[in-house]
């Protein structure tokens, strides 16, 4: 997908600027810009080691699992399809609390696991079933509590104050997976019957 | 309103504390975990370096030509319409496809305009709560090769949609349009 995406602009990039005699500027972009990229990542050091450092200590001391185990109740509801006990509901809540934390190395394999759990339980093997639908629509409606690399990128460029979007973001994100989950049940019941 | 600012300061150490006494209750050892996190967090950075180089380098080069700029102007009729601003549509529509341009277009309207600015704020707050809805998917479901995806795209783009409609309101009530 980069191939295309990362090329095209460039190629874009130098075709609107030849037209528009933008060749110096750009230039100076691909010198700048590469320079600006290193600065960014050295104030991202700072920031990101100081986070993952402690989300280190929350997955050392098995606080994914404890959260997790909290989250089971309202995973029932969510997912009607999926037997009490099974192996799913784990990944699928180890996934949630890890998107939740940031931690997206975690977040991943237990999102893969969990497809995988609930392909067993799939009758039609080619076609997602219903608990699958639902659980990728809220994984992609985001969950994070703290989005550390934006708040990282708002330090570079002299934000008075980087962190007080956190608040407003969360907010949004509310939003953002109740309408995923409220359209995944509506076109759960269309499509159900 | 103002509750929801409050919130943003407090998190952060919050977080911090409620994990050392966590860790403390469960008896990790806090400070060769947090070194070994650290690290961890480090070479994640180093690791991103080049490709945030690349996209940089890429978004720049779109914004000197003036493309970019031709783009805005282009949709400015739907957008004026709409309420919504021009400069930020590049960004929405790259979010749902890949993390890393959207990150550069991100960090290119950070540079024209400030983090601090209407569109800096309304671009954080979108940000925090969108995904990159396709290579999510393609990465899931070809995992268990599911080829019939049913209404899962339209769930997730009615997601993002509705969190971008939300950032906009949360940015209008917040900080006021300049």
């Amino acid at each position: 997908m980069l191939n295309y995406i990362w090329g095209g602009m460039i190629l874009v990039g130098l075709t609107v600027g030849a037209f528009n005699g933008r060749m110096q500027d750009i230039t100076n972009t691909v010198v700048d810009s590469s320079k600006e990229a290193v600065m960014l990542c050295v104030t991202m050091l700072g920031i990101m080691s100081m986070w993952t450092g402690v989300m280190k200590i929350a997955e050392r001391a098995g606080l994914i699992d404890t959260l997790s185990l909290k989250l089971k109740p309202l995973l029932r509801l969510l997912f009607p399809g999926i037997p009490r006990e099974h192996l799913a509901l784990k990944y699928i809540s180890i996934n949630f609390i890890a998107n939740v934390l940031g931690l997206g190395w975690a977040a991943t394999p237990a999102g893969l696991k969990a497809m995988e759990e609930l392909q067993k339980l799939n009758t039609r093997k080619d076609t997602a079933s219903n608990s699958m639908c639902m659980f990728l629509i809220i994984n992609m409606s985001s969950l994070q509590l703290v989005t550390m690399n934006i708040l990282a990128y708002r330090s570079q460029y002299q934000s008075a104050n980087p962190s007080e979007i956190i608040g407003p973001g969360l907010l949004a994100t509310v939003f953002s997976t109740i309408a995923g989950v409220a359209a995944c049940k509506i076109f759960e019941k269309r499509r159900g019957e | 309103m103002k509750i929801i600012l409050m919130f943003s300061n407090l998190i952060i150490p919050m977080t911090i504390g409620i994990v050392i006494l966590y860790g403390y209750g469960r008896k990790v050892d806090l400070y060769d975990s947090f070194v070994e996190g650290a690290k961890d967090g480090m070479s994640t950075v180093a690791g991103i370096l080049p490709t945030i180089v690349g996209l940089m380098v890429a978004v720049g080069i779109l914004r000197a030509s003036g493309a970019l700029d031709i783009l805005g102007r282009l949709v400015a009729p739907l957008t004026n319409l709409l309420g919504y601003p021009k400069e930020t549509v590049p960004l929405t529509l790259m979010r749902l496809v890949s993390s890393s341009a959207s990150t550069g277009l991100l960090l290119d309207l950070f540079k024209q305009f400030g983090p601090d600015s209407y569109i800096g704020r309304f671009v954080s707050i979108m940000m925090s709560c969108t995904e990159t809805v396709f290579y999510t998917m393609s990465v899931y479901f070809m995992s268990v090769k599911i080829t019939k995806t049913r209404y899962t795209l339209a769930g997730a783009l009615i997601a993002n949609l509705a969190g971008v409609a939300a950032s906009l309101a949360i940015t209008n009530l917040l900080y006021a349009p300049a």
